[in-house]
């Protein structure tokens, strides 16, 4: 057994050990604090796996500012868990673990018998990626190949803000999300919030604009910006804008806003809805991710703001 | 045994343990930790087959990617709202249980804040 095939296995069954310590551990809040340490790990899997677009948007979307979500509402629910500890009696738990257990087996039985060779369409993109000059084949699939995906997940990102939002009361409609924070001028977090943004902002900007050839891209770049907003918001350096702002509003729609539009100028100047002209592909995907960045900071952090709280002035 | 075996085996697991949380666990907030287990492990298996489809210089096809990347930003936007109703239910009901019926409520705000 090489060292490599060794460090997967224990990478493995770390992963396996922080996913039943989330199952298993009786209070919510540890049982979170494992599941973030899980996301991070499962982004080492990704890189292992040779897919390192995706660990960068795993280690920053599903372990970073999916755990600060997670995090802030198992601290706020921590006093309802008394309430509600029941469990289920015994013959249920036993059933479900027999269930579960079978749905695992099943699916390890499915991936060992796999076909092989297996299925692959990495030449077909490889091939064509000349069409749009861009050299990141994973790009190459998100804004071009599987336009029609893409753009709809940002349609779900806009769904899922106004969802959040349409759960403020009605006194706080309109207004600004979350409290005000305030930190101490001369503490530790307000001295980060000052430290940090100038370089992660540079860094965001650069996961963009290196996506086009390099593993990156408005998702992740979009994740990072995101995070330096929320450090300066909860450092008291600046404050949500409330969401009845124009302004915020032509943020969050330009995005989608602007694929659509690129999509439909397909359906006259190239040959189908969502196709690009061959000799405009470049600047125009490049346009729409510059659209679609910031369009995913500020929504990923007003998602994590969460619904209205403060009446507007 | 290759690395897609390995992690192939993990993910199947992840999907099993992630199952029996979402059925056992009777708070709403760990069925959501439970429900993105089951996602990743999801999400992983699609990372496998990519993995074993690798060809043409590139070490992962990049098709299982991309939608994979795109279900992680929509799992994190679903996980939001989720957690934005789950507050809200607690702001108005005082508690998070879903198997009694929640104390009724007449105001829809909450006094206290």
């Amino acid at each position: 057994m090489s060292i490599a095939t060794a460090f997967e296995i224990v990478l493995a069954a770390v992963v396996l050990g922080l996913a039943t310590w989330t199952i298993a551990v009786r209070e919510t809040y540890p049982a979170t604090v494992g599941f973030v340490a899980y996301g991070l790990l499962v982004a080492l899997i990704w890189v292992r796996l040779d897919a390192v677009d995706v660990a960068l948007t795993e280690a920053a979307i599903g372990g970073g500012l999916g755990g600060v979500v997670l995090l802030g509402a198992a601290a706020r629910l921590r006093d309802a868990e008394a309430v509600a500890s029941e469990r289920p009696v015994q013959v249920v738990r036993l059933s479900a673990a027999i269930l579960c257990s079978l749905t695992a087996a099943a699916l390890g039985i499915a991936i060992l018998l796999l076909p092989d060779p297996a299925p692959s369409l990495a030449l077909a993109v490889v091939s064509n990626a000349g069409a749009t000059g861009l050299a990141n084949p994973v790009t190459n699939v998100l804004m071009a190949f599987r336009g029609m995906d893409t753009m709809l997940e940002k349609v779900v990102l806009l769904l899922a803000i106004v969802g959040v939002w349409s759960l403020a009361s009605d006194r706080a409609w309109g207004g600004r999300p979350g409290p005000r924070h305030e930190a101490d001028p001369d503490g530790v977090l307000a001295f980060l919030a000052r430290l940090l943004p100038p370089a992660g902002i540079v860094v965001g900007v650069y996961m963009l604009w290196t996506g086009a050839d390099h593993p990156g891209g408005a998702f992740q770049g979009g994740a990072v910006l995101a995070s330096m907003w929320l450090l300066a918001i909860m450092a008291g350096m600046t404050d949500t804008p409330p969401v009845s702002s124009r302004g915020l509003r032509v943020v969050l729609t330009a995005g989608p806003g602007l694929f659509l539009l690129v999509g439909l100028g397909g359906l006259f100047f190239a040959s189908a809805f969502l196709a690009f002209p061959d000799e405009f592909a470049k600047p125009l995907i490049l346009g729409i991710e510059i659209a679609m960045i910031s369009t995913i900071a500020a929504t990923l952090a007003l998602l994590l703001a969460g619904p209205p709280e403060r009446s507007p002035r | 045994m290759s690395s897609a075996t390995v992690f192939g085996m993990c993910a199947a697991a992840l999907i099993g343990l992630g199952l029996y949380g979402l059925i056992t666990n009777p708070q709403p907030l760990r069925k959501i930790l439970a429900f993105n287990l089951i996602g990743s492990g999801v999400f992983l298996l699609f990372g496998i087959v990519g993995r074993r489809g690798a060809g043409a210089s590139v070490g992962n096809d990049p098709v299982p990617q991309a939608l994979v990347i795109t279900g992680v930003v929509v799992a994190f936007s679903a996980t939001a709202l989720a957690i934005a109703l789950l507050l809200r239910l607690f702001d108005t009901a005082g508690s998070t249980t879903l198997g009694n019926p929640a104390p009724t409520c007449l105001h829809s705000d909450s006094p206290g804040d």
